[in-house]
């Protein structure tokens, strides 16, 4: 590897705006995030955490300026390339996102299943991952008989099982207690640490005290750099 | 591709009653269609079997005597065309159409009087029927001394292909009409699962599936109710053909053949037109869900 080739920004935001209708959710937002950060986004409800997130996956386009993202430029991708740029990416909700009448082991195949692979290597994979996560257990179980924190264990799973670059996490913690918050997040830096780019919304005050990363502020759709 | 056969086959079973409705929707299609189609295949054999049996009937006046017409049989051996003449007496024509047509065999009975002339049955070489020279050579003996009436059974054969022509077309009018009639009702169940799928599909896209890789289940779905459709309809179809050949083959006139059921390669494009409705129906359905 060049030496500083690891500070090439993976993602990219040139002065971006989003409005929906005339509501505008994000101000003139410009930042760069370099391979191999953790950045932490933080903002009272409102302030447009969630926007920022689906500009990075495509699930909102931005109303005025660039996003580039692992080297694509979501403004030019048309619709059928979106599925590529997802798989860069390992998202992870507040809410989980899992399919309730597929098992645990089911939700995270599908992801390698999508993009392709064969039917042994995901048997594997899934299985390794799930360990990784503590879920190998209760690969067989829905989700509906899940904890949240096991539920939210299974999605980090998901997240992961394609070995994504980014990690984009919404609130990832803000449902569950203490403790499983704690796994989650652990679970998250582990990921990290292997070289992945984290990227985390959230309102935690503690969180964002006690994690190492970046953070970077919003306050009703606009930018303000902290740490 | 055995993914997407598990998904098709559990939306398949979760849905029974919708994928049902569907799938006799498109039988009813397949049915009626197909029955226009197998009724205008049958009259149409029956047509080209009559037309290729077409003997002209030369009727002669009354009170012919035999020189004359020995003239006159004479002359009409030697048109071109005309590969034999039979003479068939007034008397001899009355026992055969008696032979041929049993149903009318009371009818005849009461009869005091012969009505039948005296006539010659005059067949055609196969080349003149098919090039259309029936008419000229009909209208050469017509201009004969002795003769009365020269008939070949045109009036009967164009009733016949204006009835084989009106089959086709109200084939095709009913068959469009249901045919679009089923694709909607395919279109309407995908749609119904797709919003019943809906958080799934969404979770898929977010995790980076494909159109292709969503919407395979639902084709496969959409075929296989063109297919069940497809299937239910024909065997419908042969039960029906069934009772009707063992009522109608009585009447039929000897000669006429038997009517047929479709062959096995009519089966298969109905079948594959059965699915190719299910297919246009899912595209129909997927193309406006997919496009959000
Ligand atoms: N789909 C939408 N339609 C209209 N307004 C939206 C939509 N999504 C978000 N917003 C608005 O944009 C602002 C930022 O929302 P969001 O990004 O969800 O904030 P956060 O995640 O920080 O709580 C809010 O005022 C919200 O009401
Ligand atoms: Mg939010």
């Amino acid at each position: 590897m060049i030496p500083g080739e690891k500070e090439r920004p993976i993602i990219r935001m040139y002065r971006v705006h989003k409005r929906f209708g005339s509501k505008a959710a994000l101000t003139d937002i410009s930042l760069e995030i370099n391979e191999n950060e953790f950045v932490l986004i933080s903002g009272a409800s409102g302030a447009g955490k969630t926007t920022l997130l689906k500009l990075i996956y495509r699930g909102e386009s931005a109303s005025e300026g660039q996003v580039l993202v692992d080297g694509m430029n979501l403004l030019r991708i048309p619709r059928n390339r979106i599925p590529e740029l997802r798989r860069k990416l390992g998202i992870i909700f507040q809410d989980y996102k899992l399919i309730p009448d597929k098992t645990a082991f089911e939700n995270v195949a599908l992801v390698l299943e999508a993009a392709g692979h064969p039917r042994r290597f995901i048997g594997k994979k899934v299985k390794s991952v799930l360990r990784g996560v503590g879920m190998e257990e209760k690969a067989d179980a829905f989700p509906p008989s899940l904890s949240g924190g096991e539920q939210q264990r299974v999605a980090v799973a998901r997240a992961m099982v394609g070995d994504p670059k980014v990690i984009l996490a919404d609130e990832p913690t803000g449902s569950l207690d203490p403790d499983s918050a704690g796994v989650i997040f652990s679970l998250l830096e582990q990921y990290h640490r292997k070289g992945a780019t984290l990227l985390v919304a959230t309102h935690d005050r503690d969180l964002i005290r006690n994690a190492g990363g970046r953070v970077i502020h919003l306050e009703q759709g606009r930018l303000i750099t902290g740490r | 591709m055995y993914r997407f056969w598990q998904r098709a086959l559990r939306d398949i079973s979760a849905n029974k009653f919708l994928n049902g409705i569907t799938a006799v929707t498109i039988a009813l299609s397949v049915l009626i269609v197909s029955a226009f189609g197998l009724m205008a295949l049958n009259l149409h054999s029956l047509m080209e079997k009559w037309r290729h049996g077409i003997r002209v009937l030369v009727y002669l006046e009354p009170d012919v005597s035999s020189k004359e017409r020995k003239t006159l049989e004479d002359r009409i051996r030697r048109i071109e065309g005309v590969s034999g003449v039979i003479f068939i007496s007034k008397e001899a024509g009355l026992a055969g159409m008696k032979e041929r047509m049993r149903i009318l065999d009371t009818l005849l009975a009461d009869l005091d009087q012969n009505p039948l002339p005296d006539t010659f049955e005059v067949s055609l070489d196969a080349a003149a029927l098919e090039t259309n020279r029936v008419e000229g050579i009909v209208s050469t003996i017509q201009g004969m001394a002795s003769v009365e009436e020269v008939t070949y059974g045109k009036v009967w054969l164009d009733r016949f292909t204006g009835l084989v022509h009106l089959f086709r077309f109200g084939g095709a009018a009913m068959g469009g009409l249901f045919t679009v009639a089923a694709m909607f009702i395919v279109a309407n169940t995908i749609r119904l699962v797709l919003y019943s799928r809906q958080q799934e599909i969404e979770i898929m896209r977010l995790i980076g599936a494909s159109d292709r890789f969503i919407t395979a289940p639902f084709y496969i779905q959409g075929l296989f109710q063109g297919f069940l459709g497809g299937v239910v309809g024909l065997a419908a179809l042969y039960g029906l053909f069934e009772i009707a050949s063992r009522r109608i083959g009585g009447y039929l006139p000897v000669g006429f053949g038997d009517i047929r059921y479709f062959s096995l390669p009519t089966v298969f494009s109905i079948l594959g037109c059965a699915m190719l409705v299910g297919w246009i129906g899912c595209y129909l359905s997927l193309k406006g869900f997919l496009k959000r």
